[in-house]
């Protein structure tokens, strides 16, 4: 009898390193059917459609806004110092070393992640992919694969396409509505954002970002339970698990590599 | 799926604006370019560089026409700057460095000011001339201090 919290414990680690195991195995399995064929390219360019082409009008339309927003904030704050001419680099640095790859993981997570997670976990629950299993195909590799890579490839485009839009919304704001010297406001962030500290940084943040999100999104829709409770807490924790890495993380690589 | 023609073309569209958003960035505003084998290597050791950096510009008459590569301390205590200088200038020999400011409070860079020596400066080479960064609080004080000193006498 004593022996029940040792035996609990023992349980625990056991199903904990077996869930470890899973999620090892999982990511061992798509970056291996990624490098072996068949490549199922059609099917990647449907889902880099769906993930990308169809988050174009959210990413740009919050890209313009945020830059509009820092624009206008960070002309506020300047202007207390006399140094509006630096507006061009306050929000060219935080775009791109920040916000740009932050918030476009996010908005994906929200957009593009939950219906992933929600259409495999909708498969699981009518049981698709046992079908597929059926007909010998590996759901992993014709499913799953293509949403995974697509993420990975799609996140540093959108994330550039927010920083450009960003950078046109300040500069609207800045330069055409507070008038200051259009010129000024580029050299400031020319001068300011460099590519190896910076621009690198940027995509490197944005491709980690694409490939945890892509893993959360998929490995939560293919572990769903086969309910239709199942697939609801496969889209939420997709959504929640998926923004709370992606901060994390963003944390963790600024501050190791200082991006 | 079925391939559909129709989205094939959105999606090579959206591939291409997404590259070009990433060169945009790249390029345009993040600076990078292909710079060869590499430009004309210079040192310059100055006393004091004041908050000179790392990838300040060196520029000629205003014009920019290289960077800062490395700032070390050398064995006699003093600061020894790695100047990379595009490869096609021909600079004389006696050509001497400064460390000046851009505007009052503006970031330091170094201004080259070339002479009037035939001898072309050679990659590796030392500039021998060079005026350290002016220290606006080191004047101010010493100007108070003197001032001091002469309401005394």
């Amino acid at each position: 009898m004593r022996l029940t919290a040792v035996e609990t414990l023992g349980l625990r680690t056991v199903s904990l390193v077996a869930h470890l195991g899973r999620i090892a195995h999982f990511i061992g399995q798509i970056a291996l059917d990624s490098v072996r064929p068949p490549f199922r390219f059609q099917r990647l360019v449907g889902e880099v459609f769906d993930v990308g082409v169809l988050s174009l009008a959210i990413i740009c339309l919050s890209g313009a806004t945020v830059g509009a927003v820092l624009g206008l904030q960070g002309y506020t704050t300047l202007s207390r110092f006399g140094a509006t001419n630096s507006l061009g680099a306050v929000v060219g640095l935080s775009l791109v070393r920040e916000l740009g790859p932050v918030l476009t993981a996010l908005l994906v997570t929200g957009r593009a992640g939950s219906a992933m997670a929600a259409e495999i976990a909708s498969m699981v629950t009518t049981e698709q992919l046992d079908g597929l299993r059926m007909m010998s195909i590996d759901p992993v590799d014709f499913i799953v694969k293509p949403k995974a890579l697509a993420m990975l490839l799609v996140m540093p485009m959108l994330n550039a396409l927010f920083i450009c839009l960003g950078l046109f919304g300040g500069y609207v704001v800045g330069v055409e509505l507070l008038g200051l010297d259009g010129g000024t406001y580029i050299s400031s962030m020319e001068n300011a954002i460099t590519w190896s500290d910076d621009v690198a940084g940027t995509l490197l943040k944005s491709m980690i970002f694409g490939a945890l999100v892509g893993f959360i999104a998929t490995y939560r829709g293919y572990t769903a339970e086969p309910t239709s409770a199942g697939v609801s807490a496969a889209t939420t924790g997709t959504v929640v698990v998926g923004s709370v890495t992606v901060l994390l993380f963003d944390y963790v690589i600024t501050a190791l590599w200082g991006v | 799926m079925q391939p559909s023609p129709t989205r094939d073309l959105i999606v090579g569209l959206f591939v291409a604006v997404g590259l070009a958003a990433i060169g945009y960035l790249s390029i345009q505003v993040g600076g990078l370019s292909y710079k060869g084998p590499g430009g004309l290597r210079l040192y310059a050791v100055f006393n004091e560089i004041g908050g000179l950096k790392t990838r300040a510009p060196v520029s000629i008459a205003g014009v920019t026409v290289g960077q800062v590569v490395a700032i070390d301390l050398d064995k006699s205590m003093r600061a020894r700057v790695t100047l990379d200088v595009d490869r096609k200038l021909v600079l004389p020999s006696d050509t001497s460095a400064g460390i000046r400011t851009s505007g009052l409070l503006g970031d330091q860079y170094i201004a080259l000011e070339p002479g009037a020596e035939e001898a072309p400066l050679k990659s590796g080479d030392e500039i021998a001339m060079t005026e350290s960064a002016l220290s606006i609080e080191r004047l101010i004080g010493r100007f108070v201090h003197d001032s001091g000193v002469e309401e005394k006498k």
